[in-house]
């Protein structure tokens, strides 16, 4: 589903930020990508998400492979790969309900159906009841499941997640977590990026894809 | 049509700036057309009264004088040729000049010549073509002179020049910087809702669907400036002259000049909002 062959990626100011990266991660598989800040997670997700491409090696998510890829094709592969940040991205003035509404609006979803697939989306990740709140009203781990809701909006085959818990409480980041394990029962692959160290040592049954300094040092399924 | 209205319900009041700051730009340069228009009328007026005026022998025949009438309206440069006879001259000089009716009364021979009067093409009133034209009249053996005020023609046509130069600079001048004031304003806009762009490129919006509601805003926007620019212009055009200036009338600006300005106006913002968006949301998506 993703394999990642040789990565490389430099940037004209920064210098290198991944080295010789390879990983496969398979359909319907979950795994942890850990690392202290700096590490290269960040630069992983996008690179997967295509929003940048390697300075070397290849990148292949489903059908879509970093060096053949065409720029029209890649709305088409972001609807397949949803992208959840630490920081949620939600829009202010929009309510949780207006906000997942938005993501269904601009891929093209008729009118009609957004209504009720809001609901469902919102009953998914627990905040039916919250739909007409605007984030200032919602606790970090409500706008959380929000920005969830809104990446399961275009019914991705994968969820990628930067640092999610990394503004929540205990609480609420096993909350979202949990919400994470249930979309990966449902058939989702889920790739999450931490620093928490402690967190995925409490969850040693799950894969974790460890990196230093751009290097890829360690893959505990190897 | 629907996000771009959305657009404007989202953010009124910035779009509300972007009229009005593109509009302000354009009322500078519509108001530079106005004067400018103005100027160019009082020198075109000036200019039409350039006369090439060739006087005649007095035994210059009505055959010869037919045919070189003729000859004189098939130049290319000549407009018309007007004929004034002796008697018609005197005539006018008996109307035009009052203080010597008795001298002209008492005359028993009139001694003003016939001439012929040659107006100018436009185009044509250039010192050189005003000179060939009065060579060309001279050349006739019953012609005693031909005269044209050579030097206030020279002076003229250097005004036009100058006046032409002036208009190009401050008005090419006018015109950057409304260009560049639409460019800002506009990118301002897109970059306000650089929020709104990146969610819509994390979840798979087509680079197509996010650009085309910021095209038609820029385009609105552009359209709306314009618009306000065109009646503040107007506004002046008649509260100005009649409380400051002592001028009798003042033109409008024609309507071609109006209708191109406004969707000029239009097409601007059409393209600042394209080079804007082109390059918020490009980037994400990397190379083509």
């Amino acid at each position: 589903m993703i394999s990642l062959r040789d990565v490389s990626k430099a940037y004209p100011r920064s210098g290198d930020a991944l080295r010789g990266v390879s990983f496969r991660l398979r359909k319907g598989e979950f795994a942890f990508l850990t690392g202290p800040s700096g590490a290269g997670k960040s630069t992983v997700l996008e690179l997967i998400h295509f929003q940048t491409r390697p300075t070397e090696g290849e990148v292949q998510v489903s059908r879509y492979n970093s060096r053949r890829v065409r720029r029209r094709d890649i709305p088409a592969l972001r609807r397949r790969v949803g992208f959840v940040f630490q920081d949620f991205k939600l829009l202010e003035r929009m309510t949780a309900a207006e906000n997942v509404a938005f993501a269904l609006e601009v891929i093209g979803t008729p009118r009609r159906e957004i209504a009720g697939r809001v609901q469902r989306l919102l009953s998914q990740v627990g905040l039916a009841a919250r739909a007409s709140s605007r984030p200032s009203e919602l606790s970090g781990g409500e706008r959380q499941r929000v920005a969830v809701a809104r990446a399961l909006a275009t019914e991705p085959r994968i969820l990628l997640a930067d640092e999610p818990t990394g503004n929540l409480d205990p609480d609420a980041s096993g909350g979202v977590f949990e919400l994470f394990r249930m979309l990966n029962r449902l058939g989702t692959a889920v790739l999450m990026a931490t620093h928490d160290a402690d967190f995925v040592r409490r969850h040693r049954e799950i894969r974790r894809l460890e990196l230093q300094d751009g290097r890829l040092v360690g893959d505990s399924a190897a | 049509m629907r996000e771009a209205l959305a657009g404007f319900r989202r953010t009124p009041l910035l779009c509300a700036l972007s009229v009005g700051a593109v509009g302000l730009s354009l009322v500078i340069l519509g108001l530079f057309g106005l004067v400018a228009h103005n100027i160019g009328g009082a020198i075109g007026d000036v200019e039409r009264r350039v006369e090439v005026v060739g006087y005649l022998l007095d035994d210059a025949g009505p055959e010869q004088v037919r045919a070189a009438r003729r000859e004189l309206e098939a130049l290319p440069a000549v407009e018309s040729v007007r004929y004034v006879s002796k008697d018609e001259a005197l005539e006018r000089a008996r109307r035009d000049l009052v203080e010597f009716s008795n001298v002209y009364g008492a005359l028993q021979v009139n001694p003003l010549p016939a001439s012929f009067h040659l107006r100018l093409r436009e185009g044509f009133r250039t010192p050189e073509t005003v000179s060939e034209t009065a060579r060309a009249l001279a050349a006739y053996p019953f012609i005693e002179e031909a005269r044209f005020g050579d030097e206030w023609v020279e002076r003229l046509f250097a005004l036009r020049t100058a006046a032409a130069g002036i208009a190009l600079a401050l008005g090419g001048g006018f015109a950057l910087v409304a260009v560049l004031l639409i460019v800002t304003t506009v990118r301002m806009a897109v970059l306000a809702r650089g929020e709104e762009i990146e969610i819509m490129q994390i979840v798979g919006a087509r680079e197509g669907y996010i650009q085309r509601p910021f095209l038609l805003e820029g385009a609105v926007t552009g359209l709306a400036g314009g618009l306000l620019a065109l009646g503040v212009t107007r506004l002046a055009y008649i509260v100005f002259p009649a409380r400051f200036v002592a001028v009798e009338s003042l033109a409008w600006l024609p309507h071609a000049w109006t209708a191109a300005g406004v969707a000029a106006a239009a097409v601007l913002g059409l393209l600042a909002a394209a080079s804007s968006v082109h390059r918020e949301v490009g980037r994400a998506y990397g190379p083509s």
